[in-house]
């Protein structure tokens, strides 16, 4: 090939692959390309080309391939992307010396794209905007979990008033998987934490000589606050999340639009059934992790030297029934929300097996954000009340 | 619009559905507008166009779960949209679906799939409910496999199933989508005969999503054009006729299985 005009920039690169070299030829910027535009050879030269055409300005590129042996998708990409920027510039661009093989390639990826104009990246979006999303997507979310609460407290309604067209099996279904199953998880984790509170709190006790005390502290933090919160998050780790990956599967593979279109509520036929199961079964699991928690509290104690029933009775002088009925009520409540935040997720979830894992991820998530909120507020309430 | 649902007639024939300047899509991206179509009681409607075009999306439009974006859309002279609880069961009770992923409930055995409906809506005794769902499913070829899961089928055993529960509670208009992708061409054709006893027998309306050809000008009354890139329907008609006759590339180009042939740059 004749090198006539004066060489502007030189980046030939001598290895074997792709080179490519830029030149000014009557007011154009010419890019010579040569060799094999495959992968390898095309990741070699292009930042090359990409300076070469900083210096374009408004002249015209000429894209010269007479020394193309060989160009493959990612060649063609490199073409492209040259045609795409000089014409954004505004000076155009030709191809030249393409051969057979090259222009069969050419033609077979996307026409569209060569007649089409250059395409407007996609935008950075600025503080503002992404604030304004951000309100929009907490705005919707605030709105959705509304109708979704007005739904189900309609439809809970709905099953109170006509308890026969409850589906009694799911409930049944749903207890067993959410209550029964749990039953191994929670005797451990409550025992444990009876035993780790005991042993926490000896040691001060011990410095004032108050370690009978230890009984009355195991008792009273377990019944009152750790029995329920416990019971709640290890329920919201197990059972909100397959609500949520259950349903969320339903509505993937569009059972849940089935349902729908066969005419059965999907708020009464899929969340009522989990819901009655949680709120049934949550607060029988606090109770059982109450206990669970006392026995290993007992272990600590016996350890100590003190007889059985020396723990029996301060237990027994440390905790009321409101003290019980005040944790149960809360498991109660923590129920409801475990398995309705579970629902919730599930039935927004989008499109395609990786939605599902995003909505139990969100499932476990708020659930957990939403009971540690209400053990709060109850916090406060039992304060006031003077409970 | 009457709530009572009186049937609009149209030269002598019930109107079972009708979109006028009918536009669906999601939220603010509107997939298919400008639709003006009448379905027929006892024909058999074939919602055709490439890949991504919109079928489904205008499918759940006709049955409710998406809100049409402009237009109006009845079925049989009552409207999906401002229905209450009531009118929408009503009109729910009307039609029978089948989806594009089959959308079998994963956790109930074939028979149980088929038996929800008559259970939830019927007083039927238990005995006549396990009957008439066995009756659908041998109805489909799939006798014998009642107490199996959805998973435990084969592609096509699940689409038939599907169509089962779809006519459990014989509907006056059936939906498929796509009830055929992935039949082999004996099962398909046994499909297109169930569809035709269908609607000679019981005078039952199809709305059919199809890609398969042969079954198209077999049992297809009138096919509805729809185009992905001109976003609205490019012709409506007889197909055979429309095979012959329509000058829209797009609509030669699929009745005669060719590529589209756009000027590409040299
Ligand atoms: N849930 C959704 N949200 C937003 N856009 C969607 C959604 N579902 C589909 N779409 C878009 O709507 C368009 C039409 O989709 P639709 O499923 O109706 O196509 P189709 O004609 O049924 O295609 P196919 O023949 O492949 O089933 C597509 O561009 C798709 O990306
Ligand atoms: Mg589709």
């Amino acid at each position: 090939m004749q090198h006539t005009g004066p060489s502007e920039t030189l980046r030939a690169e001598p290895r074997p692959g792709a080179s490519v070299e830029a030149r000014d030829e009557g007011g154009a910027l010419v890019l010579r390309l040569a060799g094999r535009l495959d992968a390898a050879g095309t990741a070699r030269v292009w930042g090359a080309s990409e300076d070469a055409l900083r210096g374009l300005g408004e002249r015209r590129l000429v894209l010269d391939l007479t020394g193309v042996e060989y160009a493959d998708g990612a060649g063609i990409a490199l073409l492209f992307d040259c045609v795409q920027r000089a014409e954004r510039k505004g000076g155009g661009a030709e191809l030249r010396g393409a051969s057979d093989e090259v222009r069969g390639q050419l033609e077979l990826h996307d026409p569209d794209v060569w007649c089409g104009g250059p395409q407007p990246g996609r935008e950075h979006a600025g503080l503002v905007v992404e604030v304004g999303h951000a309100s929009v997507t907490a705005w919707t979310e605030a709105r959705d979990l509304i109708t979704f609460t007005g739904a189900v407290a309609s439809a809970l309604l709905f099953a109170l008033r006509h308890p026969r067209q409850v589906r009694w099996r799911d409930v049944v279904r749903v207890s067993e998987k959410a209550g029964v199953n749990a039953l191994p998880i929670i005797a451990i984790i409550g025992s444990l934490m009876g035993l780790i509170l005991a042993f926490q709190s000896a040691i001060p006790m011990k410095k004032f000589g108050a370690d009978l005390f230890v009984a009355d502290l195991v008792a009273i933090s377990l019944l009152r606050e750790l029995g329920p919160l416990m019971t709640a998050i290890v329920l919201c780790g197990r059972s909100g999340s397959a609500f949520a990956a259950e349903l969320g599967t339903m509505k993937v593979n569009e059972e849940v639009d089935a349902l729908a279109t066969m005419g059965l509520e999907p708020v009464r036929f899929l969340v009522v059934p989990r819901i009655i199961a949680a709120v049934v079964t949550t607060p029988m699991l606090a109770v059982f992790a109450n206990l669970c928690g006392l026995v290993g509290g007992a272990i600590v104690f016996l350890s100590f030297g003190h007889p059985l029933v020396a723990y029996y009775r301060q237990v027994q002088g440390a905790v009321t029934h409101v003290d019980l009925l005040g944790g149960i009520f809360k498991a109660f409540v923590f129920g409801i929300i475990v398995a309705a935040v579970g629902c919730a997720r599930g039935l927004q979830t989008g499109h395609g097996a990786s939605a599902v894992g995003h909505s139990t991820t969100r499932a476990v998530v708020s659930g957990i954000l939403l009971i540690v909120i209400a053990d709060m507020a109850f916090a406060l309430l039992y304060y006031a009340l003077d409970i | 619009m009457s709530a009572e649902g009186t049937t609009p007639k149209d030269e002598g024939r019930d109107v079972v559905i009708r979109a006028r300047g009918l536009a669906v899509g999601y939220g603010k991206t509107v997939v298919q507008r400008d639709l003006d179509f009448d379905v027929y009681r006892g024909e058999v409607f074939v919602l055709l166009g490439g890949s991504g075009c919109g079928k489904s999306t205008v499918l759940k439009t006709m049955i409710g779960l998406l809100v049409p974006l402009d237009g109006t859309l009845e079925l049989t002279g009552a409207s999906f949209v401002g229905a209450d609880a009531k009118e929408r069961a009503r009109l729910l009770r009307k039609i029978g679906v089948t989806y594009q992923s089959g959308a079998l409930f994963g956790s109930m055995t074939i028979l149980e799939n088929v038996s929800l409906a008559l259970q939830e809506f019927t007083d039927l005794p238990a005995e006549a409910i396990d009957l008439v769902a066995r009756m659908k499913l041998g109805l489909v070829g799939l006798r014998g496999s009642e107490d199996k899961l959805p998973a435990e089928l084969s592609g096509g055993m699940r689409k038939r199933a599907a169509i089962a529960r779809a006519m459990a509670m014989d509907p006056e208009v059936l939906f498929l989508d796509e009830p055929q992708a992935g039949l082999d061409p004996v099962t398909s054709a046994e499909l297109d005969h169930l569809v035709q006893s269908l609607v000679r027998d019981l005078g039952m309306t199809f709305v059919i999503v199809t890609h398969e050809m042969a079954s198209v000008f077999a049992i297809a009354d009138r096919v509805l054009f729809l185009d992905k890139d001109r976003r609205t329907a490019v012709a409506i008609g007889n197909p055979h006729d429309l095979a012959r006759d329509s000058e829209d590339p797009m609509v030669k180009s699929f009745f005669h299985r060719e590529p589209l042939s756009e000027g590409r740059p040299a």
